[in-house]
Parts: C-alpha cells; sequence; structure tokens
C-alpha cells in the first residue's frame, strides 16, 4: 500500500453502470461463482483481486457474454447494464462486445499491421463513415492508448512485431476503439515488467475519464494504485466490496485481511 | 528409513559413471539407428530415380531416317489428301533396298520406318502443296526397334581386326569366304564354348534320366509280384536308353567342342557375324578357323579385296531387329542420312499403339482437367465442413459422430471409391422410382474428377481442421472482445491464418488424387484415347493410368516411355510438394 496517488481522486456518488443480481456460473457439474451481486460504478476503476481459481475472471467475461463461447458454460441471474439485461433474448453478445470492451492477460494483437488492429472494430461495426473519419478514430485511440508517438511512423508495421508492453497497449487502443461504455481487463500487465506496467497503469487511471474499468489483478498494489473499487473474490463469492482505501486499510471479513496481509493465497 | 545425505555420494562413484557411459552408449545407438534408417530410405529413393530415369533417358530422343521420296504419281496432284503415302513411303524403301525382294525381306524392309511415317508425309504434303510433283529427301521416323538399335539397346555392331586376305567362292546368294589366315578362330571358340554349355544341359537331362531309371529299379527289386516288377523292370530300360542317348550328345558335342579347329553351325541363338566386302554383306551361317560360309543379305561385289568383319554380341533371338535389319540400318547409317533428335512428339502429342508415335500429353492434359474437377468440389466442400465443424458445430455426440467417419472416410480403400462412382455417377441408381446420378460420361475427367473428390474430400477436411485448430484461441479472444460475431471471426481472423495449412493439406490431397490409379480404372478411364481432350467431358486418360497401360505392353521402346511418363508423373508430384512446402514457408506466421 505505497503508492496511492493513482486513487486518491475520492470516489463520489456516482451513476451505478453495472449491476450484477445473485449470478450463478457453472461450468457443468462445476459450479464456479456462487450468488455473486455487485455494482459497478461509472467513471470509476473497480478491481477484482482474489487467490487463483475464485472465479474473479469467471466474472469478468459473463460481463460481455464471452462465457458464451464456452459450450458448457451456464450463467444464471441479472447482470444489468444501464439497466437493461445483457443475458436478455433481445440482447445480441456481438452488439454487447462492441459496448463493454475487453482486454485480456496475454496481449493478443492481430497478425496484421498497426492500423488494421485499431480499425478492425470500428470497420466490422461502422463507426466511420469514411477513410479520413476512420484515421482519426484510430489516431485517437492509439493516443489515448498512450502509444501513438511510438508507433505513428510505422502504422503499416504488423502489430506482432511490438514489444510486450506495446503490445498490451495496441489492444487497449482496439478495445476504446470501437468507443465501448465499459472496459473489462483481465490481469492486463501479469505478461508485462515494470516499466510497461506503469505505463498500462497511467493509462488505466486516464480512462477512467471516459469509461468504466474493471480490472482482475493479482496484484494487490496494483489493485491499491489503479483503482478505487475492490471487490474480494474467495471460491466463487465476493467477500467483501468497497472503496478501494477501506478495503486495504480496514477490511471487515477476516478472509480478506488475511488475503492482503498475505497469509493466504 | 533411507538417509539422502548417503545418496548423494553415488554421484560420481564407479557406479553412476558406469550408468552414464550405458546412457551414452543407448544414444549413440539410437542416432546410429536413425542414420541408417535414413541411409536405407535415401539408397531406396536413390535406386528407384537411378532405375527410372535411367530406363527414360532411352525414350528422350527419336530417330529420322531420310529417303528420296518421289511425289511424283499422278494420284497425289488428283487428291493429294487421300493418296497412298503408306505405298509411296515403302516404293522409296524399296527403291533404296532394291534386293529386298521376298516377301519376308520386304516386311523387315518396311519395319525400319515407323507405320506413321506416312501419315506425317501426307500431313506434310497438306502443309506444303508445292511438294507435290517433286523428289526430294524427306524425313522418315524410324520404327521403335530401328531407334532402340540406333540408340545401342540391342547391342553394337563390332569391328574385329582381321589379318588375312579374303576369297569369296559361291554361287547365288549363298557364298564361301575363305581367309589366308586364321580370322575365326575366336568366333569359332565363341561357338565351341556354346556348345559346352548345350552338352552340360544335356549332362543333366541324363542324370535325371539316370534318376528315373535307378528308382524304377529300386521298385522292381521291392515289388512282390511278377507282373508289376516286369513293367517296372522295362521302365527302367527306357529310361536308361534315353540316358544312353542324352550322353552320346552331350559326349559328341564336348568332343567337337574339344577337338582343334573343325567347322561349325552359327545359331540365331549365338552373336551374328557379318561380313562387309564391297558395299555388300554376307551374313555367316557356318564358321572354321579360316572360313565362313553364308549367305549375301545385301548384294555386294564379290571381287572386292578390303572387307571388314562385324560381330553383333547380342543373338538375334535376343532382339528385335534382324541381321537383315541391322545390315540396313548400318548401310543407312553409313549413307550419313539417319539423325536423332530431342523427341518433343513425346511431350506433345496423344497415346499411341506404336511406341515411336505415343506421347504423354494427352494423359498430362487429361490428369489437368480430373485434377480441376477434383479441386473445385473438394476445396471448396472440405474447407466448409472443416470451418463448419471447427468454428460453429456444437460439440455433440453427433459432431463426434462425423469426426469419426470422416477420419473413417480417409481410410477407404480408393478402389471403393471408384466402385461408388461407378455406381452413382457413371451408372446411376433407381431408389424408389427416382433416378439419381447416372449424369456423367464414362471414362471422362468429369467422372474422375468426382471421384478423386470423394477420396481427397477426408484429407482436405482433416488437414483444415487441424489447421484451424492450431490458431491460437487468443486470437478468436480478440475478435469476439472487439465485438466481431462468430462468422467474423472465422472469415476475417482464423480462416485465412489457417489457410497456408488448409492450402499445404490440399495440395498434398490432390498429389495423392493425382497418383491415383484403381478408382480411375474402375470409372473407365482406363480406355485407348488418341485425341488430347479439350473439355471435362471429353473421354480421356490420366498420368498414372497411362504409366499403367504402358507398363503393359510387351516392347522393349514402351518400358522406356513408362520409365518416362513416371518421371513426368513424379515431376508433378515433386512440384506440387514443393509449392506445399514453399506455402508453408511462406505464409506461415508465428504468434
Amino acid at each position: 500500500m505505497t503508492n496511492m496517488r493513482l486513487s486518491e481522486a475520492g470516489v463520489d456518488q456516482r451513476d451505478i453502470k453495472i449491476q450484477a443480481k445473485d449470478v450463478n456460473v457453472h461450468y457443468g457439474t462445476n459450479q464456479a461463482i456462487k450468488d455473486v451481486s455487485v455494482d459497478i460504478l461509472a467513471n470509476t476503476v473497480t478491481a477484482f483481486i482474489g487467490p487463483s481459481g475464485c472465479g474473479k475472471s469467471t466474472f469478468l467475461r459473463c460481463i460481455n457474454r464471452m462465457n458464451d463461447t464456452i459450450d458448457i458454460c451456464k450463467v444464471t441471474g441479472q447482470i444489468l447494464l444501464d439497466g437493461a439485461d445483457i443475458y436478455d433474448k433481445d440482447i445480441d453478445p456481438v452488439q454487447l462486445r462492441a459496448r463493454v470492451g475487453m482486454v485480456f492477460q496475454k496481449p493478443n494483437p492481430f497478425p496484421k499491421s498497426i492500423f488494421d488492429n485499431v480499425a478492425y472494430g470500428p470497420r466490422i461495426h461502422g463507426l466511420t463513415a469514411n477513410k479520413s473519419e476512420l484515421d482519426q478514430v484510430v489516431e485517437q485511440s492509439l493516443r489515448r492508448a498512450a502509444i501513438w508517438n511510438e508507433v505513428k511512423d510505422r502504422l503499416d508495421a504488423p502489430g506482432t512485431s511490438l514489444s510486450g508492453g506495446q503490445q498490451q497497449r495496441l489492444c487497449i487502443a482496439r478495445a476504446i476503439a470501437t468507443a465501448p461504455e465499459v472496459l473489462l481487463m483481465d490481469e492486463p500487465c501479469s505478461a508485462l515488467d515494470p516499466i510497461a506496467t506503469a505505463q498500462v497503469e497511467e493509462l488505466i487511471d486516464e480512462l477512467r475519464t471516459n469509461y468504466s474499468v474493471v480490472i482482475v489483478t493479482h496484484s494487490m498494489q496494483q489493485a491499491a494504485r489503479v483503482s478505487q473499487k475492490t471487490a474480494f473474490f474467495h471460491l466463487g463469492v465476493i467477500v467483501e466490496y468497497g472503496d478501494t482505501s477501506k478495503i486495504f486499510t480496514n477490511p471487515e471479513d477476516q478472509r480478506t485481511q488475511g488475503y492482503i496481509t498475505g497469509r493466504f493465497g | 528409513m533411507v538417509n539422502m545425505t548417503e545418496l548423494s555420494t553415488h554421484h560420481g562413484s564407479t557406479a553412476s559413471r558406469a550408468r552414464l557411459k550405458k546412457r551414452r552408449a543407448a544414444e549413440t545407438r539410437l542416432k546410429a539407428y536413425g542414420i541408417a534408417a535414413i541411409s536405407f530410405a535415401g539408397l531406396a529413393l536413390l535406386t528407384l530415380l537411378w532405375s527410372v530415369v535411367g530406363k527414360a533417358g532411352l525414350a528422350m530422343t527419336e530417330s529420322y531416317i531420310t529417303l528420296e521420296v518421289p511425289l511424283t504419281a499422278a494420284e497425289i496432284s488428283e487428291d493429294p489428301a487421300r493418296a497412298d503415302y503408306d505405298g509411296i513411303v515403302k516404293d522409296a524403301l524399296k527403291v533404296r533396298f532394291p534386293s529386298m525382294s521376298g516377301r519376308k525381306d520386304r516386311r523387315e524392309l518396311y519395319g525400319i520406318i515407323s507405320g506413321g511415317a506416312n501419315f506425317e508425309l501426307r500431313q506434310e504434303v497438306l502443309a506444303d502443296p508445292a511438294m507435290i510433283g517433286t523428289t526430294g529427301g524427306r524425313r522418315l521416323l524410324a520404327s521403335d526397334d530401328t531407334d532402340l538399335y540406333l540408340k545401342g539397346a540391342f547391342g553394337t555392331l563390332r569391328v574385329v581386326e582381321t589379318a588375312g586376305q579374303i576369297t569369296v567362292t559361291g554361287e547365288g546368294d549363298a557364298v564361301t569366304l575363305t581367309s589366308s589366315s586364321d580370322d575365326f578362330s575366336v568366333q569359332l571358340a565363341v561357338v565351341k564354348e556354346a556348345l559346352l554349355v548345350r552338352a552340360r544341359i544335356l549332362h543333366r537331362q541324363a542324370a535325371r534320366q539316370d534318376n528315373g531309371r535307378a528308382v524304377r529299379t529300386a521298385e522292381a527289386a521291392a515289388a512282390t509280384d511278377e507282373a508289376v516288377r516286369a513293367v517296372k523292370l522295362s521302365e527302367a530300360l527306357a529310361y536308361g536308353a534315353a540316358r544312353d542317348v542324352l550322353i552320346a550328345q552331350a559326349d559328341d558335342l564336348e568332343t567337337r567342342a574339344a577337338r582343334p579347329g573343325g567347322e561349325e553351325d552359327m545359331g540365331s541363338d549365338l552373336p551374328s557375324i557379318l561380313v562387309e566386302i564391297g558395299g555388300g554383306w554376307i551374313k555367316a551361317t557356318r564358321v572354321a578357323d579360316n572360313r565362313l560360309t553364308g549367305d549375301w543379305i545385301l548384294p555386294g561385289d564379290a571381287a572386292a579385296g578390303a572387307w571388314t568383319l562385324h560381330v553383333l554380341s547380342v543373338p538375334e533371338d535376343a532382339r528385335k531387329v534382324s541381321d537383315r535389319q541391322v545390315v540396313m540400318v548400318e548401310t543407312l547409317r553409313s549413307d550419313g542420312v539417319v539423325e536423332t533428335t530431342f523427341n518433343t512428339r513425346f511431350f506433345t502429342g496423344g497415346d499411341s499403339r506404336e511406341a515411336e508415335l505415343a506421347g504423354i500429353w494427352g494423359a498430362a492434359v487429361g490428369s489437368f482437367w480430373t485434377m480441376l474437377v477434383t479441386f473445385c468440389i473438394a476445396f471448396p466442400i472440405g474447407v466448409s465442413a472443416a470451418i463448419y465443424l471447427e468454428e460453429f458445430a456444437p460439440k455433440t455426440r453427433l459432431t463426434d459422430f462425423i469426426e469419426v467417419n470422416i477420419n473413417n472416410l480417409a481410410a477407404v480403400p480408393s478402389i471403393v471409391f471408384g466402385l461408388l462412382g461407378l455406381a452413382i455417377f457413371v451408372a446411376g441408381i433407381d431408389i424408389l422410382g427416382v433416378r439419381i446420378g447416372g449424369f456423367v460420361p464414362r471414362s471422362a475427367p468429369l467422372a474422375g474428377g468426382l471421384v478423386l473428390a470423394l477420396m481427397t474430400l477426408p484429407t482436405i477436411i482433416i488437414a483444415a481442421r487441424a489447421s484451424i485448430r492450431a490458431v491460437p484461441p487468443s486470437i478468436r479472444d480478440a475478435a469476439l472482445g472487439v465485438g466481431a460475431s462468430k462468422l467474423q471471426t472465422a472469415f476475417h481472423h482464423v480462416f485465412p491464418l489457417a489457410m497456408p495449412g488448409i492450402l499445404t493439406g490440399t495440395i498434398i490431397g490432390m498429389a495423392q488424387a493425382l497418383g491415383e490409379t484403381a478408382p480411375l480404372i474402375m470409372i473407365g478411364m482406363v480406355a485407348f484415347i488418341v485425341d488430347v481432350p479439350t473439355g471435362i467431358t471429353d473421354s480421356a486418360t490420366v498420368l498414372p493410368v497411362q504409366v499403367f497401360r504402358w507398363s503393359d505392353f510387351p516392347e522393349r521402346a514402351f518400358e522406356a516411355r513408362t520409365a518416362a511418363a513416371i518421371c513426368v508423373l513424379l515431376f508433378f508430384l515433386v512440384a506440387m510438394n514443393a509449392l506445399a512446402v514453399f506455402l508453408r514457408k511462406r505464409f506461415e506466421r508465428r504468434w
């Protein structure tokens, strides 16, 4: 809990962006998430922490229905995005994923040019009317992902030719190019070195002004540095959810206390 | 309890060194096995290539003989298209060798030139009517046997040094040549050697007769019935008599072989002795140390002093060109009218019953049309099936069942596909009064292509599925994560990334289909087709079936063409596999 600089900005009473009610997730007969209810606020970084296999990534993937791609995965309960149930029959998961972007653990740029990586989302969703608009979207996304200066001269180079940290920022640029409202990040810094991590964390804090960000992390320092809200997952349930400063300084639950002080997990 | 500290003293001990030695020996052994296996495979490949390419070499050139052909006959000027060019060519040959007058002589004479030479002459005349009425040297294609003789496939006519003066006596065809020195003793020795071989064979036959005699004698001694004994004894006597005759013959041969000098008959199973004298040729039928008895096979000036003794070590029985033809071809060769050129006909012509006219182009084009049909059917269906099964199909028992069956399909013998194609595509079947299939003409590339497509489908599906599965799931996640639909994910990202693998699999499947023979024989692509097919519904044959057909012909020249056709087929296979390797290297991506 050394550096609290990024999260010092106080959490006002903001709008609820995502509301999960009694979400249960089963993989076959195996229950991964049990009765999880959580409110995620707009323009806030929410961190999910917890030991491996506690269900935090599974829950994150429920928010943009990426779990739909796993045949044996069954989700029950409600997840409301701006008050509308995303598991409703009328909601198209493809449309939803344009509104709820995702950044993965391992940088996974397409084996195409940097420009095409970022332009892919806007193209398939028809966000831009012409080439110059697309150019602007790409530039703004790359700028927002703090990578523009590094790649502006070689937008035609393949995305896979970048370094790990650059690739991850490219993936973030790709995610924000579709103009999402929520950005889900599944351990975005686990494959990065400390310098790249610092850059991405700074980026996450900046992104908060436009998006609500949900980040899964194994690093409690990272959660403390970047988030305003923290949820502690353990064995598929949310043990404690609250302001980051409170969770890390004065947790109510014994298990949270044990985890953040390094006694288990 | 095990004391772990004590255990650590094991490392570095004698026992551990022994283990180390054993382990290294095992590794060395494994490497040696590997190298041996690779060397064996390489040697097998080399042997194959050496044998095939070596034989194919004979088919790479063809021979032409230039003869004075008079195109003056009235019938040519009347109707050049219908004139008897066969007769014209034969007349030209008769004019060149007027002494060949008997029926057999004539047949051998005409056998020098290909049966297709007159068609070529006709074509030349039709192409250039200015030739009509002129007499000039015309290039006539040599027959396959002449061609092979010229290439030395039947041995070469060797000149033997002679020392003596020759005296020719005799009337008509039969002559006796007497040399002033023992110029023929070497040839006589060869004949005597052959006599000894024949004597050995007779001795072996005599030994068998003697064996029979011994058995019958023993049976007679053992027999209790007087009548049976009498029969056995008479049989034994017969065997003994036969033995004695054989031994007498053998002894006679041995005596003849052993005595100095003497005179022996030349058989057609012995090397031919030919004497060139005064522009004519004599073939020896009897040989002594200093004397030959023989016949003129091409008349010459008997009084001429200069003479040359030729020996062709391959006996007449063992070659397709007779001594007469050899003499004629040698005469033409010394006239300087025989030429050998690169055999373009083989690469541009269709099939023929005459080896010297047969070409591979018809089969190559047939293969092309067949492969085109196969590709156009198998590739889209195979790739679609693979994409559906990998990207869209739910993993249920049904898809498992389909997967197992696709793998089974890949293991079905190709002849079964041939039968299926014959029954459904070519013949058609009636199911409850509804006619299904039967829309494809027999022997057509369309039929072959359909059958091969069935055969290639599982290969393409399996390869395509494997390469689609090899696309990392993170790419799918990334695409789905930015809101691409399943279809967009599959076609924008997964399919392009899997494409090199799919193409490699497809090319390997196509190469397999290119070399496939059995199913095409079933659907009638084994027919004799001279014309080069111009479309997928023309009758056609394909390269491997052409190889199969030619390999069935007894002619030596077809053996060479079979090997050459195999080389062409191998070339295409190697080219396709090289393309597969190139595509894989060129478009391979790393993540």
